[in-house]
């Protein structure tokens, strides 16, 4: 195997894999602030991508607009979601809020497919596809979208939680929920903005991803289950753990594609997952978890 | 300026507190002692907003609070310092003390807030030392001071204490104590402290409640109290034979 070959794997790795990242940021903003693990996150970034696709084509949009427009629609469905779902029961044990948000995603998922039908879409890439050569391996404009756009929400919602009040009131409802009533942070209001950020983090990553590997009513289930995966991998409540188990998942997966078989591709995220669980439970950042008695 | 009337809690069919009244005036420092189980934070938890009474009224300032949401009623000057002091643990000091000031954050109120954040820090000068590190890393007497310190934040009227002196060794309490008189006297603050320290609380209060099984089963001036023998054998643990 060719250095040529490998950097390709990589770098088509490293695009896949940052959103899967973005998919695992989704789980740990909300894990942070709720505690619930909320398996609707991969069908924000099915609508992502699907609605800008329906915008584009529907509504004769150019695909900038139609993008902006899609990520608003998703993190507006993010607040509806937590508004009509979460919050009416919100004193029901964490396990039953996972429940009803896997009912929620499948919920979202017949919609698309009564809407827009079973077939996949495409949407054009963001700036042609005159590929790009890079010391032999050949590298799409895209995926220079997609590193790009990643990084900037990664440093926008870094910044957001340690430069910003709303963010710093968010990790403390994470930490304590009372202590933070107690400091006058409206616990309900945060949860709110936590699933919109969510939303709107999944939707960038769907948006982003689908000009590569196209789009359809069902593409939520396998990028939740990845990205899910990767908050693990990662350690879960760990934003930074999110994001590099993202990394790490889509250039394991894309090594694996390549030098072994394409067609078990979906697997290795799964076993080296599982192989992980088995000798450091707590993901690779995470924290081993110390109760004092 | 707070006011509590025929209040009774049930936590699912356990009656926690029953038919309690009582009210703290302006400039005042009013302890609520009692034993383990009480109700003693109960109490605290529904005037902060935290516990819905299941009947009875809360006023403070005049106004009825016992359906407001806690975050307004912060918003309104009441700040409650919570048991086992519940300081933002992976947060720096300095965020735990900004985040007390959450409620008033905007644009305008900015150096307010600095000066308030100076005003803290000239108060218990160790945790300006301290600033940067990770509340989670400070002994406990340095927890107690930041838990008060951010509760100071919001500017309140009247504070709630729960407990201040659990897990400190003596002379840590005694500082702790002599901190909240010096809130009275300098700065106007109205105070009612929850105690199982009995004798130190009732040393710095003006008046007290005695709380038994839900009930308050006494009440008074601080110094009745301390000298009363029912809480002197039950609380102060001195045998009143000798």
């Amino acid at each position: 195997m060719d250095s040529a070959s490998l950097l390709q794997f990589l770098i088509s790795g490293l695009t896949v894999g940052s959103t899967y990242g973005l998919t695992a940021l989704g789980f740990t903003i909300i894990f942070n602030t709720t505690g619930i693990i909320n398996f609707a996150q991969g069908e924000f970034v099915m609508l992502g991508g699907m609605l800008s696709v329906f915008f584009m084509r529907i509504a004769g949009l150019d695909e900038a607009s139609a993008i902006v427009l899609a990520v608003a629609a998703v993190t507006l469905a993010g607040a509806l979601i937590e508004r009509f779902t979460i919050r009416p029961v919100k004193d029901a044990s964490i396990i039953n809020l996972i429940i009803i948000t896997i009912g929620v995603s499948i919920f979202i998922r017949g919609l698309a497919m009564l809407a827009w039908g079973k077939d996949t879409f495409a949407l054009p890439p963001f700036s042609g596809d005159a590929p790009i050569a890079l010391f032999g391996a050949v590298v799409m404009p895209q995926s220079i979208w997609v590193l790009a756009i990643s990084l900037l929400i990664l440093s926008g919602l870094k910044a957001f939680f340690s430069g910003t009040i709303y963010g710093k009131g968010m990790l403390a409802c994470a930490q304590d929920k009372k202590a933070a009533y107690l400091v006058g942070i409206s616990v309900e209001r945060m949860v709110l903005l936590s699933f919109m950020i969510s939303g709107l983090v999944g939707a960038v990553g769907g948006a982003i991803l689908a000009p590569i590997t196209l789009t359809s009513f069902d593409v939520g289930v396998i990028l939740g289950l990845k990205g899910f995966a990767a908050c693990i991998l990662g350690g879960l409540g760990n934003p930074f753990g999110a994001a590099a188990g993202g990394l790490i998942l889509g250039v394991l997966e894309s090594f694996g594609a390549g030098l072994l078989s394409s067609a078990y591709k979906d697997a290795f995220a799964f076993i080296i997952l599982l192989l992980l669980l088995f000798v450091r439970p707590s993901g690779l950042f995470g924290t081993r978890e110390a109760k004092r008695v | 300026m707070i006011t509590l009337k025929n209040i009774d809690i049930f936590y699912g069919r356990i009656h926690a507190v029953k038919r309690v009244s009582l009210h703290v005036d302006p400039g005042e420092i009013v302890a609520l002692i009692g034993g383990n189980g009480a109700g003693k934070t109960t109490l605290l938890c529904a005037i902060s907003g935290l516990i819905r009474p299941a009947r009875g009224e809360i006023l403070h300032k005049g106004e009825s609070i016992a359906r407001r949401s806690p975050d307004k009623i912060v918003r309104s000057g009441l700040s409650h310092v919570p048991e086992g002091r519940l300081v933002f643990k992976p947060l720096s000091v300095e965020d735990n003390l900004l985040l007390g000031a959450y409620g008033r954050f905007s644009l305008k109120a900015r150096r307010q807030i600095k000066n308030d954040l100076a005003e803290v820090y000239a108060m218990f000068p160790v945790l300006k030392q301290r600033r940067g590190q990770c509340a989670g890393t400070l002994s406990g007497g340095e927890q107690q001071m930041l838990a008060i310190g951010r509760a100071l934040m919001a500017r309140p009227g009247i504070l709630l204490l729960d407990e201040p002196s659990m897990g400190l060794a003596p002379n840590i309490t005694r500082e702790i104590f002599r901190h909240i008189v010096m809130l009275r006297d300098r700065f106007g603050l109205t105070v009612l402290l929850v105690e199982q320290n009995a004798k130190s609380a009732l040393r710095v209060a003006d008046r007290g409640y005695v709380l038994e099984t839900g009930r308050i089963i006494l009440q008074g001036p601080a110094d009745e109290l301390l000298a009363n023998k029912d809480v002197q054998r039950a609380y102060l643990g001195r045998d009143v034979d000798l």
